[in-house]
C-alpha cells in the first residue's frame, strides 16, 4: 500500500514538473561548460568579422586590438562598441560577412527618423532565432498542445516571424492573425481556444476593456493561458493590468530587432528576472557615461554582442537600455543568467537637479496608485521645475475636493521616495491629455539651462 | 434617507471652464438653483443643486465632462445671531467634523448646507436636537 503511494507521488511529481526544457543540454549545462562555450563562440566571431567586415578592421585597428589575443571572455572589454549610429552609418550592407546570396530575409528597425538599420539573416540565423524563441516559450509552459495567436505585425519587424517560426519548432497550432481587427481576433480565441497569445501592451489593454464592456469573462469564456506582450515598454502594473484583463499570466521578455528581435532573453516559469541566452549573446552591463564595465548587479546599460549571427555579426551593441544582471542561479535549473525588467532606456534619462530620473520610474509610481488614469505628461520648465500631469482614472472623482487634494499630495510624496525630488502634481480629468499613438510622448523638456 | 444629492464636477482650473460646464446644463434645460465652485491649485470641483441630479449627471458625461455625486444636509435654522452656532455644537458634541459648510437666506428662511462624511450620525445628532433637516423638495422650493 505504501509503496504504490510513493509510486504514485513520485509519478505525479515527474508529471508535475514545473520546469520544462525545449533543449536540456543547451540550458542547464554548468556555468563553466557555459563560459567555455560562450569564449570559443567570442573567438570565432571576432576573427570573421575582422576578416569580413571593413568597419569592424577598421574599428579594432584604430583601438589597437588583434583578434588573435581575444581568447576568453574577460577580453571583451577591450573590444570596441557598436551604436545604432554605426548601424545607421552603414547601412544598407555595410555590415554583412557573408555574400549577400548567402542571406535570406531582411528585416529593418522601426527606425523614426532618417534610415532605418537594416538586419540580414542567413538561413543558419533565422533557424537560430527560431529555436531561441521555441526555448522561451516551451520555458513559459507552451507544449505542442497550445494554440498560439500571434497578433503582432508581420512585415519589416522582426517580432511577429521569430515567435511564429518559434510556435511552430515546438508544434503549437499558430494562428497568424496579425495586429488590429478586435472582433476578428475574438472570434479566433473563441471558436479555436487560442491559449497563448503575443501581443502588444497597448492592444491587449484595448481587448481587456472590449471583453469587459461585452460582459465576457476570459476565465470562464476563454482558453486563454498566457501572453507575451512586446514591442512597446510597459510597466509591472501594466503587466497586472493585463493579467486582470485577459485573466492569463504575461511572460515578460526581451529583445532587439538588432539582436533578431523577440527571445534574447525571457521569463520561465518563476516570472523573477528574464534569462538572456548566454551561448547566443555575450551580455555585459556598463555605465553609459563611462563605458566602464560594471559588476554583476548594478544598473547600468545593457551591451550585447552575438556569439553566433552568420551575416551581421556585431560585437558589443549599445542596446541603450537600462538593466541589471541577476547573478543568482534560478530555481528554474536553467544556468543563463537573468536581467532585470528594463527600467528605462539611456537617451531617456532626465537629469533634475542633480538627479538622475527615468521616465519609467515615474509611470511605475502612477500605475500603482489607485483612482490614477494611464495617461501622463513630464513637463520640465525654467530652473529644473518638473510637474507632472496625469488624469484621473474614470472612477477617480467621488464629488468631493478634499479627496482629489489628498490624491495629489498622495502622488507627490510616493514620487519623493522614488525619483528622490517632489514635482508638482497637476490632476487632470480624464480625456485632458493628448492620446498617444505608436509610441507616446510623455516628456516635455522647456528647461533653458 | 433626506439628504439631498448634488451634482459635482472636477475641472480643471483654467479660463473658460465654468461657462463650458453652465452652457451644457442651460443647453440640456437644467435650472440651477444652488451653485459652489471651489478651486485647489490646477484643478477645482463645482457642486451644483438641480432639479434632478442623474439628468444633468447624464448632460454631462455624454460630453467627456467628469461628473460624480455629493450628498449633503440642508439645516433650516432660525434667521438670527447663533443659529449657526447650535448647528456647530451639536455636531462638535458628537465629534463629528465638518468638510465644507455654506449657508444662505432665501425668503426669510435660513439653511446651513453641511458637508461630512458621516451624514446619517450628523442627521441623527441634528436631529435629536429639534433642528431640520430638509429634503430635496422642500430645498428646491425654497
Amino acid at each position: 500500500m505504501g509503496s504504490v503511494f510513493w509510486q504514485y507521488a513520485l509519478a505525479m511529481t515527474f508529471a508535475n514538473t514545473k520546469h520544462a526544457y525545449w533543449k536540456p543540454e543547451e540550458e542547464i549545462l554548468s556555468r563553466t561548460e557555459l563560459e567555455a562555450l560562450q569564449a570559443e563562440r567570442l573567438k570565432r566571431t571576432v576573427g570573421r568579422v575582422y576578416d569580413a567586415v571593413p568597419f569592424y578592421r577598421d574599428k579594432f585597428d584604430t583601438a589597437k586590438v588583434s583578434p588573435a589575443t581575444v581568447v576568453s571572455l574577460g577580453d571583451l572589454a577591450r573590444l570596441p562598441f557598436t551604436t545604432g549610429a554605426d548601424l545607421r552609418s552603414i547601412y544598407p550592407t555595410g555590415m554583412l560577412a557573408v555574400p549577400i546570396d548567402e542571406t535570406m530575409r531582411l528585416h529593418t528597425s522601426s527606425g523614426t527618423t532618417g534610415k532605418p538599420k537594416a538586419l540580414f539573416f542567413s538561413r543558419q540565423d533565422v533557424s537560430n532565432a527560431a529555436e531561441l524563441c521555441a526555448r522561451s516559450m516551451v520555458a513559459t509552459g507552451v507544449t505542442k498542445q497550445d494554440i498560439f495567436q500571434n497578433m503582432m505585425t508581420y512585415g519589416l519587424f522582426t517580432g511577429a516571424f521569430v515567435m511564429h517560426y518559434g510556435a511552430e519548432k515546438i508544434g503549437c497550432l499558430v494562428i497568424p492573425a496579425g495586429p488590429g481587427n478586435t472582433e476578428r481576433q475574438l472570434m479566433l480565441m473563441q471558436d479555436f481556444h487560442t491559449t497563448t497569445i503575443h501581443i502588444t501592451p497597448s492592444f491587449a489593454l484595448y481587448f481587456a476593456d472590449m471583453l469587459e464592456k461585452r460582459g465576457i469573462d476570459p476565465r470562464k469564456d476563454l482558453a486563454l493561458k498566457r501572453a507575451f506582450v512586446g514591442a512597446e515598454p510597459y510597466t509591472e502594473e501594466t503587466r497586472r493590468k493585463i493579467e486582470e484583463g485577459l485573466g492569463l499570466r504575461v511572460f515578460n521578455s526581451y529583445g532587439l530587432s538588432e539582436m533578431n528581435g523577440p527571445g534574447v532573453a525571457f521569463e520561465c516559469q518563476e516570472q523573477a528576472g528574464m534569462h538572456l541566452w548566454e551561448d547566443h549573446y555575450a551580455m555585459e552591463i556598463i555605465n553609459p557615461e563611462t563605458g566602464q564595465v560594471l559588476p554583476d548587479g548594478e544598473r547600468g546599460e545593457l551591451v550585447l554582442t552575438t556569439l553566433l549571427r552568420e551575416a551581421m555579426p556585431i560585437i558589443r551593441y549599445r542596446t541603450r537600455d537600462i538593466t541589471s544582471i541577476v547573478p543568482e542561479p534560478c530555481p528554474c535549473g536553467r544556468t543563463h543568467r537573468r536581467i532585470q525588467r528594463i527600467t528605462g532606456r539611456a537617451d531617456d534619462m532626465l537629469i533634475v537637479r542633480g538627479v538622475n530620473i527615468y521616465p519609467q520610474q515615474i509611470e511605475r509610481v502612477l500605475m500603482s496608485v489607485p483612482k490614477v488614469g494611464r495617461n501622463y505628461l513630464i513637463t520640465l520648465e525654467g530652473l529644473d521645475e518638473m510637474t507632472v500631469r496625469v488624469e484621473l482614472s474614470e472612477f477617480g472623482f467621488d464629488g468631493q475636493l478634499e479627496h482629489v487634494v489628498a490624491l495629489q499630495n498622495e502622488i507627490a510624496t510616493q514620487l519623493r521616495a522614488e525619483i528622490l525630488i517632489k514635482p508638482k502634481i497637476d490632476l487632470v480629468p480624464p480625456g485632458t491629455l493628448p492620446i498617444s499613438e505608436g509610441k507616446a510622448k510623455r516628456v516635455i523638456d522647456n528647461r533653458k539651462l | 434617507m433626506n439628504s439631498v444629492r448634488l451634482l459635482a464636477v472636477f475641472v480643471e482650473n483654467k479660463p473658460g471652464q465654468t461657462a463650458n460646464i453652465t452652457r451644457l446644463l442651460a443647453e440640456a434645460g437644467v435650472n440651477i438653483r444652488w451653485v459652489t465652485i471651489a478651486n485647489s491649485g490646477p484643478f477645482g470641483v463645482m457642486k451644483f443643486l438641480v432639479p434632478d441630479p442623474d439628468q444633468g449627471h447624464r448632460v454631462l458625461r455624454q460630453s467627456g465632462v467628469m461628473a460624480s455625486f455629493l450628498d449633503i444636509l440642508p439645516v433650516e435654522v432660525a434667521d438670527k445671531p447663533g443659529a449657526l452656532q447650535a448647528v456647530a455644537d451639536c455636531l462638535a458634541k458628537e465629534q463629528i467634523n465638518l468638510d465644507n459648510t455654506s449657508g444662505f437666506v432665501a425668503n426669510g428662511r435660513a439653511v446651513v448646507i453641511v458637508e461630512t462624511h458621516e451624514i446619517d450620525r450628523a442627521r441623527a445628532a441634528l436631529v435629536s436636537q429639534g433642528l431640520r433637516v430638509l429634503s430635496r423638495d422642500e430645498l428646491l422650493c425654497l
